[in-house]
């Protein structure tokens, strides 16, 4: 498992110059968890949907990980063949429990054994957590475990911009990691106002269903729309279909108030929507996105 | 067609090797000079590794093909790579 780390220290020393003394501290600088490789046992999976499955999984030395970044799971053969596959993590935080929630693609390779396969007890070869773009942090988790040390530097260090307010748009499973931005925003009561688009399949194929709706409710700020692309359940005001661009308009932080925008889902969505989202003058600086593939 | 994911992607492909975050990293594209993370860039995966190409003007910026024993990681569109510094 640590073969690819290991055979670098095969390596004959080289001379090495003195180091560069390290850096002054500046909020600028993020402090991420670095990614590993590590084994990770689930300990739990059932169905989020007809068609994904929650996995819960105890990683050994997992070091935390931010909301929004993602982890590999490899799978090796008998034979050694080996199949990796990137999945964003629903969870975030300090601890070494995380959350995936997986959907099965119909020609993949990698996700129908996670999604139908895989039991309590399994263990997973998982490399990460990986990313520290596709992340947002409350404002309270920018300074992690760094009080003691940070009470001196934090008093002339220069008051933070005040927190922009963030757009989240997810398409399908491309939820997951902008479900961990808005549990991480609600756990953390950030007043930073929140705003999640998700466009979904219909109402059986909502990931977090319950989550979503508790956090929808706690103090922290988060408007939540919801768009069905095949079925809406009774009484949904619009019919099901793809979304337009005037949902889009009608359900995201307009331009003018500066929104970070979040934008997870297939490659066909997140370029449709980014492109709509620059048309409504948000600038392409402001948007982030992450796109997943067919297998 | 041709699907394509972007530079988030990179991430874990690279992890093995570099020991900064390539997805934060910014570039500067040979092609048209623009200057953007790589996870804004686009990334095409095949059975041979990934072509990693500018989201502006799609010139080819990295190509990485890792057989698990050996790995050719090339930058042969970047002409600067920025690397922010963590503290951990």
């Amino acid at each position: 498992m640590s073969d690819l780390q290991a055979a670098p220290a095969a390596a004959a020393p080289v001379a090495r110059v003195a180091p560069a003394p390290p850096p002054a501290p500046s909020s600028a600088l993020r402090s991420m968890p670095r990614p590993g490789w590590h084994v990770g046992t689930v300990v739990d999976a059932r169905r989020e949907t007809p068609n994904a499955t929650r996995l819960e999984i105890e990683v050994d030395g997992w070091p935390g990980n931010a909301a929004g970044q993602h982890l590999d799971v490899r799978l090796t053969a008998p034979d050694g063949y080996t199949a990796t596959r990137s999945y964003s993590i629903a969870s975030s935080g300090p601890g070494t429990v995380v959350t995936l929630a997986i959907d099965k693609l119909p020609d993949g390779e990698v996700s129908p054994y996670l999604v139908d396969e895989v039991r309590a007890g399994d263990v997973l070869e998982v490399h990460g957590p990986l990313g520290a773009f596709f992340v947002w942090e409350p404002a309270s988790a920018a300074e992690p475990e760094r009080e003691d040390a940070a009470t001196s530097a934090g008093a002339s260090r220069p008051a933070a911009d005040p927190p922009r307010p963030v757009q989240l748009i997810a398409g399908g499973s491309g939820v997951v990691p902008l479900f961990a931005m808005a549990n991480a925003h609600a756990s953390a009561g950030d007043p930073t106002p929140f705003r999640l688009l998700y466009s979904v399949r219909t109402p059986d194929d909502l990931y977090f269903a319950e989550e979503l709706a508790a956090i929808s409710a706690a103090p922290a700020p988060l408007q939540f729309d919801l768009v069905y692309t095949r079925r809406a359940p009774e009484g949904w005001p619009t019919p099901p279909g793809r979304i337009t661009r005037e949902q889009l308009e009608a359900a995201v932080i307009p331009a003018a108030q500066h929104p970070l925008v979040y934008v997870c889902g297939g490659t066909a969505f997140v370029e449709t929507v980014a492109a709509w989202l620059i048309e409504l003058g948000h600038p392409s600086r402001s948007i982030r996105t992450e796109r997943f593939g067919g297998t | 067609m041709t699907t394509h994911l972007d530079g988030n992607a990179l991430a874990g492909p690279l992890a093995d090797f570099f020991t900064f975050d390539i997805t934060t990293a910014t570039g500067r594209c040979n092609g048209c000079g623009e200057v953007a993370e790589f996870a804004r860039a686009m990334v095409y995966v095949s059975g041979a590794g990934m072509v990693v190409r500018c989201g502006i003007c799609d010139s080819v910026l990295a190509t990485l093909v890792d057989t698990g024993d050996r790995a050719w990681i090339g930058f042969s569109g970047v002409s600067s790579i920025e690397v922010h510094r963590t503290r951990d």
